[in-house]
């Protein structure tokens, strides 16, 4: 990819007034967001705030009851949306299909939608492989062959290849020990600064979240409580953000 | 489940992007059922032979047993038993698979690289065990015949001699038998496809809701294969009805 195709990447996402219920219980209630593009956003917030609905919907794969996402002032909902604006998302559990080897997994937006030759597709896979750190033998192996981190980098790997103009991390730390956590960090923010892509990660890593993000917002309750560079966030009064940030265990 | 059938007949001209896909899956559906439709079928013709043989020679007609059992096997007994067959042994295979993809986040993973899981997953599927099971049908054919002729020799009650079955089934099975189950079948296969297929897609939950899946959809397509056998035989009558009087 080229310096000025980056730069051109990143896609500003709005969010206004978004509500979603399932049946009686409001999972989003009136979220706003601007998200500029290219930077590394990151969704903060306990367990149950409705983080991963929001992110779904930022890519489609949940309608809202009310409001509006927009990517460069177009709706989210508009026909050929994914034509137009290329969205990768990387799912909490790595989404890879599990009877397809890691390089087939990788080359699958390619070579499903005929956009390279076989060769091609093979090479772009190794450079995207070798971008979060796998190797040729890597890509002949199937998912089921593969720990929880290796997977998350695959899982990074088939997004690169899309060049995508936004990327969407669900918990990419979920279910890692803390030396991987810190590996796939370093992944998001690598991919981030070659693709220039607008990053959003939900999380409830904290040390993920201050380690990576240009800035973060504070989710409770299916409202947005707070938003701000790491810095605002740590000094934040509000008492559901000090809560959550004070979580501490210690023996009585 | 009309929506995905709907869905799926519309992308039906593009199945030739998913030759891969379909090789597999006609692969694994003929891997799966070959030898338990051979065994079923071998059992079928048996105990066809060994119920009406008895009867049949009593009232001496044994010589029309081969064209009974080959009637039979070729316009009923044959496709209900095969979608069966399939329904528990490739149906339940597929709606496990595809929920197991939809727990697992495997479908919105295919969503988000903007690839439509109808046409990469369902369409290879339903067209896979659509002519897959038309073919079971003709294998199940020859070994259920072969299975009577078996009986019918062997056993004393009977005794009709595998040239005198095999003349039988010659002179009363007609190709439109053969076609009536081939239509059937297909219709069958198609309904099995399709109903395993939905219940995968509509899997909710973890490995409960995938249990859940599977049973409701072996179950639905039962009950779908034997009412449609009824509608299908109802509407094929008119085309058939001159051959078994031919016959007997």
């Amino acid at each position: 990819m080229t310096a000025s195709k980056s730069l051109e990447s990143g896609v500003a996402i709005r969010v206004r007034q978004l509500r979603k219920s399932f049946g009686s219980q409001v999972v989003l209630d009136g979220i706003d967001l601007d998200i500029q593009p290219g930077e590394i956003f990151v969704l903060m917030g306990p367990s149950g705030s409705g983080k991963s609905v929001l992110l779904r919907h930022l890519i489609g794969l949940e309608t809202s009851d009310s409001g509006e996402i927009l990517l460069n002032d177009t709706r989210i909902e508009d026909e050929g949306i994914r034509d137009r604006f290329r969205l990768a998302m990387v799912f909490q559990s790595g989404g890879l299909l599990n009877s397809l080897t890691v390089g087939e997994n990788v080359g699958l937006y390619l070579s499903e939608h005929r956009l390279k030759s076989a060769l091609e597709i093979e090479r772009i896979v190794q450079e995207k492989l070798a971008l979060v750190h796998l190797g040729p033998k890597d890509s002949l192996k199937y998912p089921s062959e593969l720990s929880g981190g290796m997977k998350k980098r695959v899982a990074i790997a088939r997004a690169l290849v899309m060049e995508p103009q936004v990327v969407l991390y669900d918990e990419p730390t979920s279910e890692l020990d803390p030396l991987v956590a810190v590996t796939v960090g370093r992944e998001i923010v690598r991919a981030n600064a070659v693709t220039h892509a607008t990053t959003l990660v939900v999380t409830h890593d904290r040390d993920l979240a201050f380690g990576i993000a240009n800035r973060i917002a504070f989710l409770s309750e299916g409202r947005i409580v707070a938003v701000g560079t790491p810095e605002a966030i740590r000094a934040s009064q509000d008492p559901l953000v000090r809560r959550f940030l004070s979580a501490d265990f210690t023996r009585d | 489940m009309l929506l995905l059938f709907g869905v799926t007949l519309r992308a039906l001209p593009r199945i030739f992007r998913y030759r891969r896909n379909l090789a597999e899956q006609l692969f694994e559906i003929g891997n799966a059922s070959l030898f338990m439709a051979c065994v079923l079928s071998l059992f079928i013709g048996g105990v066809l032979a060994l119920q009406a043989g008895p009867l049949l020679t009593q009232r001496g007609l044994g010589s029309m047993l081969g064209g009974l059992v080959g009637a039979s096997l070729a316009k009923e007994l044959g496709p209900v038993m095969m979608s069966i067959l399939i329904a528990g042994r490739i149906g339940s295979a597929m709606a496990a698979e595809l929920g197991s993809m939809r727990v697992y986040q495997e479908i919105d993973a295919l969503r988000t690289l903007n690839i439509d899981p109808v046409e990469y997953l369902v369409l290879p599927r339903v067209v896979a065990i659509s002519l897959a099971l038309p073919c079971l049908l003709v294998f199940s054919l020859l070994i259920g015949s072969a299975g009577g002729a078996f009986v019918a020799a062997l056993n004393p009650e009977v005794a009709v001699s595998a040239t005198a079955f095999f003349n039988s089934l010659k002179a009363t099975l007609e190709p439109r038998d053969i076609i009536h189950g081939l239509i059937k079948t297909f219709l069958f296969a198609v309904t099995v496809g399709v109903v395993c297929c939905n219940q995968g897609l509509d899997t909710l939950g973890g490995p409960r809701g995938i249990g859940r899946s599977v049973t409701k959809a072996v179950v639905n397509s039962i009950v779908f294969i034997l009412v449609l056998d009824y509608i299908i035989t109802r509407m094929l009558l008119p085309f058939t009805k001159n051959s078994m009087a031919g016959g007997f």
